[in-house]
């Protein structure tokens, strides 16, 4: 064999695109298997009360519209969440199968970036098949033109927020304790993000408003309905994109720092 | 620091460490502490050391995926802590844990690592074929590694650090756990890398392999290396050029019977002088460098003589001594003394 060095190319984006290319090759083959897997929640969310509440007379008509914005704000956070928490703690602790990365000629904080940049590239795909399936579940889904704009830069903070957000449990909760975490986290992430009520309305349920407004879910939900159902009441879109910067810049900072962490003994 | 040197990275020096020290945060003890050595390039150098020793921990700094409490270290000229992305690319990794990439097949485990280090895409493919045949992988090229075996693992492991033919590389404890073909196989792919020209640092805990591979062998024990020259040098110096096994039966207990030797202690009661005396006036033979009793593993006292000179010559006067003391040699083995043997001079204990 050769001992010439081959002339290589160097350079850490070069080295974050491979390893992009890595994730994508990884789990391409997976795609319908992770549709059904992240596609599953939401979709029985929206049938449930968006259309069988709705037909039953339960609620009205007009509270699907209220709900759909919010359910594609859920499927892009959470699956972000998903997509950083869990095959982080495998692929530290047990796979091990990250070290080959980590010895990638880049720094190391740039191998947890490219961790949240997969996730959230696979929390817009699912947050986009939410479309189509609304309109499957819904019969109509509520639709402007107008808010587009907004709509792909709510998307993609609240998607990267969400893989910050599992950026740093999946490397600041200790493995054995990250089954607990995800129940003791998720379910409240799941009902406090302003997903199936507008946040405005809770002004006489003041408490409750307070602890909604902590979560960063809480703006992506208020932006999708800027842009989709502005009719509705909702937080002004600076006030969402300005929570949602704020938020993304505190959990990526986390995220990273506990990513070096785990990465550097 | 007692050797405080100033770094004198030279051109044909590969790996530099200079007083390493590493405390895990969680532990009262420094994992490694104050190890100093160099390795020339070429050359392949072995850490040998018992479990929890500090070899991985050494590998960790080395490999920049552990950041040292104290001293410096450099590989191919490059500083690990101060720059740790340039030398990732001098290095190959060899793990002594599977990190395999188990949703890529083992070609591809090849090819993006290539991709990582940024090997051309048209050199990434007869490199990753060439390596492939060399372990003797082809025909698992495309499966998964969670279907591999260890000794191929391994084998994948050391193939993938080879593809973007890096200039050091690191194999901690390449043949633990392997069969005795797997680890010849693997020893000759690693002596065909170090004729190559490849800088090789191989831990390991089998002085078979320290001494089969490496040009020089660092002891390492707690953290410290407690000596470190070729092996040849290592034995001589410190447990002198020969061994001489002896067995000796005093007068009641020889010859021996099944029922003396499943007594704990046959000859001490029987013999008529103590056998610390005569391993005493063994000691004091011309040419004895020391003397070590062994764990009896029959009747009779067995000790190993460690000796300067050609150690055919002693036996007539062993022979002689012992009869004096009123025992009786009954069996003697010429040996040469290996590594192990200078473990247990170093540290008192066996390595394994
Ligand atoms: N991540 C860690 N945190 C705390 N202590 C550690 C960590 N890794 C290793 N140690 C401790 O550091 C010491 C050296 O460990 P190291 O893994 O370097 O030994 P080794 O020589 O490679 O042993 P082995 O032959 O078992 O692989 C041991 O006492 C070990 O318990
Ligand atoms: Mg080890």
């Amino acid at each position: 064999m050769s001992l010439v060095r081959s002339p290589a190319r160097s350079g850490a984006g070069h080295a974050f695109f491979a390893i992009l290319g890595r994730d994508i090759v990884a789990t391409g083959r997976e795609l319908p298997i992770f549709l059904a897997q992240v596609g599953l929640q939401p979709l029985f969310l929206l049938f449930i009360f968006g259309k069988i509440l709705t037909t039953l007379g339960y609620a009205t008509g007009d509270y699907a519209k209220l709900l759909f914005p919010g359910i594609v704000a859920l499927t892009a956070a959470l699956t972000g969440l998903q997509s950083t928490a869990l095959p982080l703690v495998v692929e530290f602790s047990w796979t091990k199968e990250i070290e080959d990365r980590l010895l990638a000629p880049l720094p190391t904080w740039l191998v947890g970036v490219e961790k949240m940049v997969f996730a959230a590239l696979r929390a817009l795909v699912a947050s986009l098949v939410m479309f189509p399936v609304g309109i499957g579940v819904l019969g109509s889904i509520p639709w402007r033109l107008g808010g587009l704009g907004l709509l792909v830069a709510v998307l993609i903070l609240g998607a990267l927020i969400g893989a910050a957000i599992g950026l740093t449990l999946g490397t600041l909760v200790p493995p054995n304790r990250i089954q607990i975490m995800f129940a003791l986290i998720l379910t409240p992430l799941l009902f406090t993000g302003c997903n199936q009520y507008p946040w405005p309305s809770l002004s006489h349920l003041r408490w409750f408003q307070v602890i909604t407004a902590m979560n960063p879910i809480t703006y992506v939900s208020e932006g999708m309905r800027a842009a989709l159902t502005p009719f509705i009441p909702h937080i002004a879109p600076w006030i969402c994109l300005v929570g949602l910067l704020v938020s993304l810049a505190v959990f990526a900072s986390l995220g990273l720092w506990g990513f070096l962490r785990r990465a550097i003994d | 620091m007692p050797d405080v040197k100033v770094t004198a990275v030279t051109p044909d020096t590969a790996i530099d460490v200079v007083g390493l020290v590493k405390r895990y945060s969680n532990s009262p003890v420094n994992a490694v502490d104050g190890i100093s050595f160099s390795v020339r390039r070429g050359e392949c150098f072995g850490l040998l050391g018992p479990n929890g020793a500090g070899k991985s921990t050494t590998i960790g700094v080395l490999t920049t995926r552990i950041r040292p409490t104290g001293g410096s270290a450099f590989v191919d000229g490059v500083n690990v802590v101060a720059d740790p992305v340039r030398a990732r690319s001098r290095i190959g990794v060899v793990p002594q844990r599977n990190n395999l990439d188990r949703s890529l097949t083992i070609r591809q485990n090849l090819l993006f690592h290539a991709r990582y280090h940024g090997v051309p895409a048209g050199q990434r493919n007869a490199r990753a074929n060439a390596l492939l045949a060399q372990f003797a992988l082809t025909d698992r090229a495309d499966d998964k590694p969670d279907r591999l075996s260890g000794g191929q693992a391994q084998r994948v492991m050391i193939a993938r650090a080879l593809m973007h033919s890096p200039p050091v590389l690191f194999l901690d404890e390449p043949s633990t756990g392997l069969d005795p073909a797997a680890r010849l196989f693997v020893w000759d792919r690693i002596r065909e890398l170090a004729e190559s020209g490849v800088t090789i640092l191989l831990t390991t805990h089998d002085m078979d392999e320290a001494e089969t591979l490496a040009d020089r062998v660092g002891i390492i024990d707690h953290g410290k290396l407690l000596a470190l020259d070729t092996p040849q040098a290592l034995t001589h110096s410190l447990v002198g050029s020969a061994t001489l096994d002896v067995v000796v039966h005093f007068d009641g207990a020889f010859p021996s019977s099944a029922q003396a030797s499943a007594r704990p202690s046959p000859t001490a009661e029987i013999s008529p002088r103590p056998d610390g005396d005569v391993l005493a006036e063994l000691g004091q033979l011309d040419g004895v460098v020391r003397v070590e009793r062994i764990a009896p593993d029959g009747p009779g006292l067995r000790a190993r003589l460690y000796l300067t000179g050609d150690p055919a010559r002693l036996v007539a006067p062993v022979a002689e001594l012992v009869a004096t003391c009123g025992g009786k040699l009954s069996d003697v083995r010429l040996g040469t003394p290996t590594l192990e043997d200078v473990f247990i001079h170093l540290t008192g204990r066996a390595l394994r």
